[in-house]
C-alpha cells in the first residue's frame, strides 16, 4: 500500500487507487473488541461454574451414601432430589450472567467516553450503528450462549464426578446415565435462556441507553428516575401501575413461559414450558419495540452528541 | 480538486455561535495550519469536517458530505485528536488487529515495521507504556493508514518537547507525500512553522487570515527600525507594534521589503507574532486575505 514515492501535480485527481477496497469486517472486530475489553463476560461465570464443582465435591465426599442409594433407586422423587445440585449450577451461573450484563451495559457507552477512547474509536470506520449493535450483541447473544455452554459442560462434569464415586464404591454407574434426564435438562436450559434473553431485551436496551446519555454514574440514573416515577404515582395517585409494570418486566417470563412455578429450580419436566403463551404474550412484544427504541436512541444520541 | 471546501457554514451550542457563516477551501496536498484563540472555533470546525457533528450551511470534504457520509468519510480520513486517549485496556497487539479488522486501508505490515524500531512488546498494554510510547504507536497506526487527509486536533497535547518534535518530524518525512492533506491546530504555532504550506487564523467562528507560507513570507516583514528612523517606519503604517528590550519592532503588511531594511533591521515574523498582531489588536485591522 506504500504510496509512490513520486510527486504527482496538485489537484490531479487520483485514477491509481482501486475502487475496491479489501473487505472488512467491522462488526466481528466490534465484538472481539468487547470481549478483549470485558473478559468477566465468560471469566465470571467460569468462576460461579468453578466455585458449583467444588461445593459438588465436598457433597459427594461427605455424605457419598446419599448418592450411592439414590443411585440404586432411580425412581421419581428420588431423581427430583438428586437433580436438585444441578439444577442449583444452572441457576447460578445464569444468576452471575445477569449481573455481569447488568455491569457490562452501564459501563459500555459510558466508559468510552468517560475516558476519551471516543474519539479514537470515531477516528475508525465504524458506525454508530455497528458499534452500538455489537454492545447490543454480547447480553443478548453472547452471554445466554456463554452461560448455556458452560452449564451444560459443568453438568456433564458433575455427572461425571458422580458416577466416578459410584465406581469407586463398587457400584455400577450405569442406572444414573440410563435415567439422566441429561438432553430434558438441556432444552429446558436453552429456552430457560432464550425467554429469559427476550424477556429482559429491553432492559438491556435501557441500561445500554442510560449509559451512553449520563455523564457519570450510569446505575444511578438507571434506576433512581423509575423509583422516583413510582413514589409520585404512590404519593400523588395512590396506585402503583410503575411498580407492577416494573416487577411485570422483572418476572413476568415466569408466569408467561412456565405452567407452573418452579421454586429456585430450572424446570426438570419440559411439560412445564408454555411457548405457546410466552411468544403470544403483548408483554415480550412490547418490551422487544421497547428495545428496538432504546437502541435506537442510544445509536442516534452517540451519532448526534459532540464527542469528547 | 479541493480537499476541504465550505461556505457559511455555521455551527451554535445555545446562545454560543461557534463558526459564524466560514468560508474555507483546502487544497489537495497542503500542510495547513489551523491557528486560533481557545474558543475560536478550531475544534468545532474541524469536528464539522469529520462529521462528528452537524451544522448548518455547504461542507464537502473529499467530495463528500461529512455528515450524511460519515462512514464512507472515515475510510479516507484519519484524525488524531491527543495522542492518549488510545484505550489503557489493550493490549498493542489487539489494536493492530482491530484498526487491521476495521479499516480497509490500514497496512499492518507498515505498522509492524515502524513499531519495530521502538521499544514497544506487542504484548504490552498501552496504559503501561509511557507517554511518548503511546505517542509512537499512535503515529505507527496513523502512518500505516493510508489516508487522503489527516485531520490533527492538539495531537502533542501535554507531551514534551522531544516527543514534540519527533511526532512532527516523523510525520512529515515518513509520511506526507504531497498528495496527502494535513490539516494541524496547536498552541505550540512556531514548532510547526516550519512544515506548514498554508495558514490560517480562525476567530469568533469566522477565518481571518487564509494565506500559503509563501504568500506569507512575501507578505509580512518585521523591521526593528533604527531609533533614529522609528518615526519613518511608524508613518508607513505598521500593522502592529511591541517592544522588546527597549527597542520598538514594527509589523508591516504589504509594504517593500527594500524600503523597510533602509531603516532598519528586518526579518520574516514568526506566525506567532502575526498572531499577536492579528488577534490582539482585534481582526477587523487588514490581516483579512
Amino acid at each position: 500500500m506504500s504510496s509512490p514515492a513520486n510527486v504527482e501535480s496538485l489537484g490531479e485527481p487520483q485514477v491509481d487507487r482501486p475502487a475496491a477496497l479489501p473487505a472488512t469486517q467491522p462488526f466481528y472486530w466490534s465484538v472481539r473488541r468487547e470481549l478483549w475489553e470485558h473478559r468477566a463476560v465468560y471469566i465470571a461465570p467460569l468462576v460461579v461454574a468453578g466455585v458449583v464443582v467444588v461445593g459438588f465435591v465436598i457433597r459427594l465426599a461427605s455424605l457419598p451414601q446419599t448418592e450411592l442409594a439414590v443411585a440404586s433407586l432411580p425412581t421419581a422423587p428420588q431423581a427430583s432430589n438428586l437433580e436438585r445440585p444441578y439444577a442449583i449450577a444452572a441457576a447460578a451461573i445464569i444468576f452471575c450472567a445477569l449481573i455481569v450484563g447488568v455491569f457490562y451495559c452501564l459501563g459500555a457507552l459510558n466508559n468510552e467516553r468517560r475516558d476519551r477512547t471516543i474519539l479514537f474509536w470515531k477516528s475508525l470506520p465504524v458506525s454508530d450503528l455497528t458499534t452500538v449493535l455489537s454492545k447490543a450483541f454480547i447480553p443478548l447473544i453472547t452471554l445466554p450462549v456463554v452461560v448455556f455452554a458452560i452449564t451444560v459442560v459443568t453438568q456433564l462434569v458433575m455427572l461425571i464426578l458422580g458416577s466416578a464415586v459410584l465406581l469407586v464404591n463398587g457400584l455400577d454407574p450405569a442406572t444414573i446415565w440410563t435415567h439422566w434426564p441429561m438432553l430434558r435438562m438441556s432444552v429446558g436450559l436453552l429456552y430457560c435462556l432464550a425467554i429469559l434473553t427476550l424477556w429482559y431485551a429491553p432492559i438491556y436496551g435501557w441500561l445500554l441507553l442510560v449509559s451512553g446519555w449520563a455523564r457519570r454514574m450510569p446505575i444511578l440514573w438507571a434506576t433512581l428516575p423509575l423509583l422516583g416515577l413510582c413514589l409520585v404515582e404512590r404519593i400523588g395517585f395512590n396506585t402503583s401501575h410503575i411498580v407492577a409494570l416494573l416487577v411485570y418486566r422483572l418476572q413476568g417470563f415466569v408466569s408467561e413461559g412456565f405452567g407452573t412455578e418452579v421454586h429456585g429450580k430450572v424446570i426438570d419436566h419440559l411439560a412445564f414450558l408454555t411457548p405457546g403463551r410466552f411468544f403470544g404474550s403483548p408483554g415480550l412484544w412490547l418490551g422487544l419495540v421497547a428495545a428496538v427504541a432504546f437502541l435506537g436512541a442510544a445509536v442516534w444520541l452517540r451519532r448526534y452528541r459532540e464527542p469528547g | 480538486m479541493a480537499c476541504i471546501e465550505a461556505r457559511g457554514l455555521r455551527k451554535s451550542f445555545g446562545a454560543t455561535v461557534a463558526l459564524d457563516g466560514l468560508d474555507l477551501k483546502v487544497e489537495e496536498g497542503r500542510i495547513l495550519g489551523l491557528i486560533g484563540p481557545n474558543g475560536a472555533g478550531k475544534s468545532t470546525l474541524l469536528n464539522a469536517v469529520l462529521g462528528l457533528i452537524p451544522y448548518q450551511g455547504d461542507l464537502t470534504v473529499l467530495g463528500l458530505d461529512p455528515w450524511a457520509a460519515r462512514d464512507q468519510l472515515m475510510r479516507e480520513v484519519c484524525f488524531v485528536a491527543d495522542v492518549a486517549v488510545l484505550p489503557r485496556w489493550m493490549r498493542v497487539g489487539q489494536v493492530l488487529d482491530y484498526v487491521g479488522g476495521v479499516h480497509p486501508r490500514f497496512d499492518r505490515a507498515k505498522a509492524d515495521s515502524f513499531l519495530a524500531r521502538t521499544q514497544i512488546k506487542k504484548t504490552s498494554r498501552i496504559g503501561e507504556l509511557s507517554k511518548g510510547m503511546v505517542t509512537q504507536l499512535h503515529l505507527a497506526i496513523v502512518m500505516a493508514i493510508d489516508a487522503k487527509l489527516l485531520v490533527l486536533d492538539e495531537p502533542t497535547i501535554g507531551l514534551d518537547l522531544l516527543y514534540r518534535k519527533q511526532f512532527y518530524d516523523t510525520l512529515l518525512n515518513d509520511y506526507f507525500d504531497r498528495r496527502r492533506t494535513i490539516i494541524v491546530t496547536t498552541h505550540q504555532v512556531e514548532e510547526i512553522q516550519q512544515i506548514l504550506t498554508d495558514v490560517m487564523f480562525i476567530h469568533h467562528g469566522r477565518i481571518v487570515l487564509d494565506s500559503s507560507m509563501e504568500e506569507f513570507e512575501a507578505r509580512y516583514v518585521e523591521v526593528t527600525p533604527r531609533p533614529e528612523r522609528l518615526a519613518e517606519a511608524r508613518a508607513l503604517g505598521p500593522i502592529h507594534e511591541r517592544k522588546v528590550l527597549g527597542r520598538s519592532i514594527l509589523l508591516f503588511d504589504r509594504v517593500d521589503r527594500e524600503r523597510l531594511a533602509a531603516l532598519g533591521e528586518v526579518r520574516t515574523p514568526s506566525i506567532a507574532d502575526l498572531f499577536v498582531a492579528v488577534m490582539g489588536e482585534g481582526p477587523a485591522q487588514g490581516a483579512r486575505a
